[in-house]
């Protein structure tokens, strides 16, 4: 059983909804973004999404957009980010991490070496934006033969007859985004996305989780009761920039302060359904 | 020419939008329904006789075509090799070969229902071509233009918004082209209900690069008929620019098997190169994946995007259109790159001897043929598309040459 499936069905046990949080791989720097994620298990993160940087992230929103800048004049790259992943592993051999950009980059490290270094750094899936099934070929189809999950955006916009293309492929879990747009921007509202969840699980048996635009503890409460997992992206990343000043190192209460705001939306995730 | 080439090279892209491993359907799933929508009304669009119609009805009246085929005499004498001839695109309604394409998007938009309409502009000439199709049909525009280009652009800015078009200045990235088209997509995955996105290149995911460049063959069709009258014969090598490269596709595709034909693109070579600041994806460059295609991009070793530099807006993109860069693996077209001087020094030349301000981007077209020309002999024929007028860029002239306006 791969680490997402252990964790799933182990919250699905407790009738919890998985809390996933999505960080920017190396933002501010490679050091602060370690120690944040290293952070992230003991403060209820069930699954760790990272960003791996990009210079045009298209379907990003500018708390996302910023965080990739960021990241990027760090320094982090491809490589450091993959380099993250092994560092975490090394104290943490349970906790899910999923790997979460756009394709350029892993194309230009090369696909097969790109498979190869995240199976060996301990990455358990991908989400890859701008990766439809058209191009499944491309990534998707050598990722999963090499036992890596490749994680799927469904989205509103995703119809009946289209479904069944997207999950075709599908393995880990169901990635659904609760509105059409960037990520962070707008707000879903329970009942639409419980039923959009309940159409998606009629056609599989994987999990689902919803995700773009949740980013208050009541709305991660609302999501947590429809749907197998929560996922929560620039509402952390605000907090993160918040917390940093415009130049230099981060203030130290940087880690503090988002490991809070991680807390309250976790908790809120797991009281949900009781 | 390749050992291995295909029978034709006018036959892509094929059923996956690819020409070769280049193009594709890079893009978010949220955007995938759209694309696949919009592939199927182009498919049932160009088959119907109607849609053809129109389009040539107001590419008649409305834009001027067909564009004249103009023996530039003293241009010829300079250069003393072979005649040259340019296509003159940049007469048409708005300044540039633009145009030709917002008129079948924008018509292919009302068909679909669509009632409002998103652009990505860079020196402002798609913008401009889009806001005027958009003033026409009554349908709501809305453009996206990096806030750099904001700035120096600003006469294009205003004509959009005397047009009633909504300008968005981007700020996001490095507030150029590239981002400016980021901006856009994003704006097209949030609005998927009423909007479409014109692209204003032959690039993004499939179907934009077949249908833009579609769109644009109308320049080269009409520059063959026109040159079998005036010549009795095909050219014996066609010259184009290339940002995005719409105007060059535009004018290479009808020509792409006629063997004897030799064809040059001619990439925005910026302050050279061999330095960091130029547009030349294909010299420059290596494939990758961007805005929803496979191409050759201008990247650093990490995969992350690079900025591009050149003195016309219009070839500022880190970019190509992937049918470019089959072409250029294919060897079937020839990419070579000017400098920002040299083509300054064009621009000059053609504004003296032809009576004619080119814009700066088929500047740099000519500035190769003053370069080729010379070596060719005097009863071959050279072709230079001249995609677009120079009015907007006069600001960006005096300042390079020094001169207060």
């Amino acid at each position: 059983m791969s680490r997402i499936e252990k964790r799933f069905t182990a919250l699905s046990e407790k009738n919890q909804s998985a809390f996933i949080s999505f960080v920017m791989g190396g933002d501010p720097n490679y050091d602060a973004s370690l120690d944040l994620i290293k952070a992230l298990p003991k403060a209820g993160v069930d699954i760790i999404e990272i960003g791996m940087p990009f210079t045009d992230p298209m379907a990003d929103g500018p708390a996302i957009q910023l965080a990739g800048t960021r990241a990027i004049k760090g320094g982090q790259t491809l490589k450091k980010t993959l380099d993250l992943v092994a560092a975490f592993r090394k104290a943490d051999d349970e906790t899910p991490v999923v790997l979460m950009g756009y394709y350029n980059p892993i194309f230009n490290h090369g696909v097969e070496a790109f498979i190869a270094d995240a199976k060996a750094s301990g990455i358990d899936g991908l989400i890859v934006v701008d990766l439809p099934p058209e191009e499944d070929d491309e990534l998707c189809v050598p990722a999963r033969a090499a036992g890596l999950d490749f994680i799927r955006l469904a989205t509103p916009t995703t119809d009946e007859k289209r479904l069944p293309k997207v999950l075709e492929n599908n393995s880990g879990f169901v990635y659904y985004v609760s509105i059409t747009g960037i990520t962070g921007a707008a707000t879903p509202d329970g009942e639409t996305v419980g039923k959009a969840v309940a159409a998606i699980k009629e056609k599989t048996d994987l999990p689902v989780a919803v995700g773009f635009g949740v980013s208050t503890p009541d709305q991660a409460a609302e999501i947590a009761k429809v749907a197998d997992g929560v996922v929560v992206g620039s509402a952390i990343v605000r907090a993160m920039a918040d917390a940093l000043t415009v130049a230099g190192p981060p203030k130290k209460s940087f880690q503090k302060d988002t490991i809070s705001t991680v807390k309250k939306l976790a908790n809120a995730t797991k009281r949900a359904r009781k | 020419m390749n050992a291995h080439a295909p029978n034709s090279f006018r036959t892509g892209p094929d059923e996956k939008g690819r020409f070769g491993s280049f193009g594709g359907r890079f893009v978010a799933e949220t955007l995938m329904p759209l694309i696949l929508e919009l592939e199927a009304a182009y498919n049932e669009a160009r088959q119907e006789r109607s849609f053809k119609a129109e389009m040539e009805n107001l590419w008649r009246n409305y834009v001027g075509r067909p564009s004249p085929l103009y023996f530039a005499p003293r241009l010829t004498e300079h250069c003393g090799g072979a005649k040259i001839y340019l296509k003159r695109d940049e007469l048409n309604h708005t300044g540039a070969h633009k145009i030709n394409n917002v008129l079948g998007q924008i018509l292919l938009a009302k068909r679909m229902g669509k009632t409002r309409i998103i652009a990505e502009t860079g020196a402002g000439q798609h913008g401009v071509a889009t806001a005027t199709v958009c003033a026409k049909f009554g349908l709501k525009c809305v453009v996206y233009m990096g806030a750099t280009d904001v700035e120096r652009q600003k006469p294009n800015v205003f004509r959009m918004k005397l047009l009633g078009a909504e300008i968005v200045p981007v700020t996001s990235g490095r507030s150029t082209l590239k981002d400016a088209m980021n901006e856009a997509l994003r704006d097209w995955v949030t609005n998927v209900e009423d909007t479409f996105y014109c692209i204003g290149t032959v690039a993004g995911p499939h179907p934009y690069p077949g249908m833009v460049r579609d769109f644009q063959s109308v320049i080269g069709w009409e520059a063959k008929g026109q040159m079998k009258h005036a010549e009795g014969r095909l050219p014996d090598v066609l010259v184009a620019c290339i940002g995005g490269g719409s105007n060059a596709m535009g004018l290479f595709h009808p020509f792409l098997d006629d063997a004897d034909v030799r064809i040059i693109g001619v990439e925005a070579g910026g302050k050279g190169v061999d330095t960091e600041e130029h547009a030349a994806s294909l010299t420059g460059g290596r494939p990758g994946v961007l805005h929803g295609n496979r191409t050759y991009l201008l990247q650093d070793e990490d995969g992350q995007i690079k900025e591009a530099h050149s003195i016309s807006a219009g070839l500022d993109y880190p970019g190509i259109g992937p049918e470019h860069s089959w072409l250029k693996e294919q060897e079937r077209v020839e990419y070579v790159s000017v400098t920002d001087d040299e083509a300054l020094k064009a621009f000059t030349l053609c504004c003296e001897m032809e009576g004619i301000i080119p814009a700066l981007e088929p500047s740099h077209a000519l500035a190769h043929v003053t370069k080729i020309a010379p070596d060719m002999d005097k009863d071959q024929v050279l072709l230079l598309n001249m995609c677009g007028r120079g009015d907007k860029d006069i600001f960006t002239v005096a300042e390079a040459l020094g001169t207060e306006i």
